[in-house]
């Protein structure tokens, strides 16, 4: 059983902290984990991505072309990702950003306005927490539970705002479990 | 019983050199040898040997030693001195071997002041290699690869390598002496005693550049050489003292908030 | 002994520590800035030394200096600045120095770029520089492994006097994964003391001279003759590799290192789930290479097939494993651009269906 997912956005995003927080969770829950984050010319203020994977067995190749899921937080990422998602497999649009449709018709997509619902969380920096959680709901790749943890311990040294990330978080998994996939 | 008033250096072997005549490597070899028996360092004293005429030097002090590649013996004496603050470390080179392939090891390595002492043989040419142009070699002088004399349209002017140092914020002691005399090669010995006092106290970098003739290379008698020298060096290299830690502003300069 | 999730550049610079390594200098280039900046961190908590060169030149003599003084000592740089410490590292081949050196390999030639390789191989396993000389070259798969052979390697140079190198790519070094150090860990060998150290010198042993200078020619040929039992010994006692799926029969070998083998795995798996059969070798240790591994392997496959993120650079050894014993196959990408599980599959398909073409040498 192995989960994987790229997930791209714009630098500043919080693209990596969450897929770290997501790695970190499955290596809590026991199992091999990596998480490798583009890096070169395209850190310098463009777009963000990282692979996590998450896995029963260790962990094959940490480069994934044709991922189970892509969760798209801006419209260039969505443009450079959406043909590499495996067919069937799970596609997530962030709509706050994203004026466009999915192109494809053979995966599972899931479109929310990541920024707009945690603007109305007053969390104006939490669509990346909300993007996790839609993807937690929807795929189950690790627990809500060991998520909220890792954010506890990410957090730790800002008090002040673990408990309205952990609200978007849960906000998204409402979302995400109400398409859930089961990848 | 009769007093000994005159003897070899603990801290140089009973070894021939392979120096040529007239040549005043064997000279400051010696000062530096005195200078580290009269401090009382011999033991604890690791020595960097250069590419060049001295590039056999370990072979002729009495202490642990280390043979560096071309120009960069400031930067192995840095992996010294870092792994070992207890070791009183020297660099020896010669004006090739500093100033023209060594450059930047031997600014990056006086400006972290780092606690070594680097003696420094300007004797304005390639020796080992045979009369090349140095980046010391002066306007007119003849060399190898300059057979006309250096142009410093072409190559520009002699580097004056205490001069640039001094310019240095990190505190240094910097000074320029010659041996071409009885009385200079005194000075010499008590430069050398201030630098290694710098640093056995852990105070600072510090670097003597010592004027030094080359007959074999310039081509003419140890006499003459010694004349030379005086007429031509000294007038564009003039000795003294560049830089002391005391010496100028050395309060760091934060950033304004 | 806990598991972190750590970036393979920062296991590499924790390992260091734990191996007792207090003093690195280096000098920035991407992509391994994290492992000079680890160490910038970590070593005064530790009593330690952290210097930042002006240059690799400047660097890897300073390593020079420290090896020399009898201290563990390492530096990491990516390709370009690997050319610029070669001169040193001869040097400190010559002179015997144990230290370690990381190269975590960008795509070239020249300025290239700044993504993924393999594109060293040669350099380190064979041309680094000028005289007879060798490197013991390590080359680690995952970020746990990358810290495990950091470790090793103080311990190899060390025992050798030889300065040890560990081959990573930008993956290596950019990626996290679980890592645990164990704790008590005790040296892989009998390390015999440094003796041999210049640190001052108070007539109780004889004088140290840290060299690689033999004007003599005699001596500098006995001094080689020492240098290459060294080596052969290396390559009697250090070959490491890891095979998998050779128990069982196979159709096809994959020869692979480092991530790439990682990559090779995923597809070895998914072709053996359409009921494919592949094995693998993985050399672990560059030098010495594991030829006599290849060779065995190759005898019970029909083909063979090298990956590499370079243009063909280990093929050789491959070549040499095999001396034209089986038809000989190669995948690669290069500047950066990685091969995927799907292209190793097609490759392998491709193969088995005959319309792979194979290298063939004049």
């Amino acid at each position: 059983m192995q989960n994987d997912v790229i997930m791209a956005g714009f630098g500043g995003q919080g693209i990596l902290l969450i897929g770290k927080i997501l790695a970190y969770a499955g290596m809590h829950e026991g199992k091999e984990v990596s998480w490798l984050p583009s890096y070169g010319p395209e850190m310098r203020g463009g777009t963000a991505n990282c692979t996590v994977v998450i896995s029963d067995r260790p962990v094959g190749s940490p480069v994934i072309r044709s991922p189970r899921a892509v969760v798209a937080m801006n419209l260039p990422s969505l443009d450079k990702f959406e043909p590499d998602v495996r067919p069937g497999g799970l596609l997530l649009i962030n709509s706050s950003l994203i004026n466009r449709k999915a192109a494809r018709d053979d995966l599972t997509v899931i479109e929310f306005p990541a920024n707009q619902i945690a603007n109305e969380l007053g969390n104006r920096r939490g669509a990346n927490m909300v993007a996790l959680g839609v993807y937690l709901g929807a795929t189950e790749a690790v627990s809500l539970e060991e998520v909220v943890e890792v954010v506890r311990e990410t957090f730790a040294a800002k008090p002040g705002v673990i408990e309205i990330n952990i609200t978007a978080l849960h906000r998204g998994h409402e979302i995400g479990a109400a398409c859930a996939v089961g990848v | 019983m009769p007093e000994t008033v005159f003897s070899k250096p603990q801290a140089l072997r009973d070894v021939t050199t392979h120096y040529c005549p007239g040549c005043t490597h064997g000279t400051i070899h010696r000062l530096i040898a005195e200078v580290l028996d009269e401090l009382g360092v011999r033991e604890r004293t690791v020595g960097v040997a250069p590419v060049g005429c001295s590039v056999l030097a370990y072979n002729y002090f009495e202490t642990d030693f280390h043979e560096a590649s071309h120009g960069r013996a400031p930067a192995v004496a840095t992996g010294i001195k870092r792994a070992r603050p207890d070791l009183v470390v020297f660099a020896y080179q010669g004006d090739g071997d500093l100033a023209s392939i060594g450059t930047a090891e031997i600014v990056h390595c006086a400006n972290r002041g780092e606690k070594v002492t680097v003696v420094f043989v300007n004797n304005a040419i390639y020796g080992m290699t045979g009369g090349q142009m140095a980046p010391t070699t002066m306007p007119g002088q003849v060399a190898t690869t300059c057979p006309l004399g250096r142009d410093v349209d072409l190559s520009g002017h002699p580097i004056r390598v205490s001069e640039m140092l001094s310019t240095l914020r990190t505190p240094a002691f910097v000074a320029r002496t010659s041996v071409h005399t009885p009385l200079l090669s005194v000075n010499t010995k008590e430069m050398l005693r201030q630098a290694f006092t710098y640093q056995v106290e852990g105070r600072c970098f510090s670097l003597v550049e010592i004027l030094s003739t080359c007959p074999t290379n310039w081509g003419i008698p140890p006499a003459e050489a010694t004349e030379w020298l005086e007429k031509n060096m000294l007038p564009y290299y003039p000795l003294g003292v560049f830089k002391t830690p005391e010496s100028g502003s050395r309060e760091s300069m934060p950033l304004e908030r | 002994m806990t598991k972190k999730l750590m970036k393979g550049s920062e296991a590499i610079g924790e390992a260091a520590v734990q191996a007792g390594c207090h003093l690195f200098f280096g000098y920035p280039i991407t992509p391994q800035n994290e492992i000079p900046e680890y160490m910038s961190m970590r070593l005064p908590q530790v009593g330690g030394t952290f210097v930042q060169a002006e240059s690799e030149v400047a660097a890897s003599n300073m390593l020079y200096g420290a090896a020399g003084s009898g201290e563990r000592v390492m530096t990491s740089s990516s390709s370009p600045g690997v050319s610029l410490m070669a001169e040193a590292i001869s040097y400190l081949a010559g002179a015997e120095l144990p230290v370690v050196i990381v190269n975590i390999m960008r795509a070239g030639p020249g300025l290239g770029g700044i993504l993924p390789s393999q594109n060293d191989y040669l350099q380190s396993t064979k041309g680094m520089a000028h005289g007879d000389f060798r490197l013991l070259v390590l080359a680690p798969w995952s970020v746990q492994e990358a810290a495990d052979l950091v470790q090793d390697a103080f311990d190899l140079a060390d025992y050798y006097r030889n300065p040890v190198l560990i081959l990573g790519d930008g993956l290596i070094g950019q990626m996290m994964e679980p890592v645990e150090f164990a704790e008590g860990r005790e040296p892989i060998k009998e390390l015999p003391p440094k003796d041999w150290a210049a640190t001052g010198n108070d007539g109780s042993k004889p004088r140290s001279v840290i060299n690689s200078l033999f004007l003599d020619p005699e001596e500098l040929e006995r001094h080689n003759y020492h240098l290459k039992e060294k080596y052969d010994r290396m390559e009697r006692d250090e070959v490491r590799f890891e095979t998998s799926g050779l128990d069982a029969d196979y159709d096809l070998l994959v020869v692979a290192y480092g991530t790439v083998a990682r990559v090779c795995s995923t597809a070895i798996e998914e072709l053996a789930d359409r009921g494919v059969k592949v094995g693998m070798v993985r050399p672990v240790s560059l030098f010495p290479y594991p030829y006599r591994a290849v060779r065995e392997a190759a005898r019970k496959a029909k083909a063979v097939l090298v990956v590499e993120l370079s243009m063909g650079q280990m093929i050789e050894d491959v070549r040499l494993a095999i001396e034209g014993s089986k038809p000989l196959h190669f995948l690669n990408r290069t500047g950066g651009m990685l091969v995927s599980p799907d292209e190793v599959v097609d490759k392998i398909q491709a193969i088995s269906e005959g319309s792979s073409q194979e290298v063939v040498h004049a």
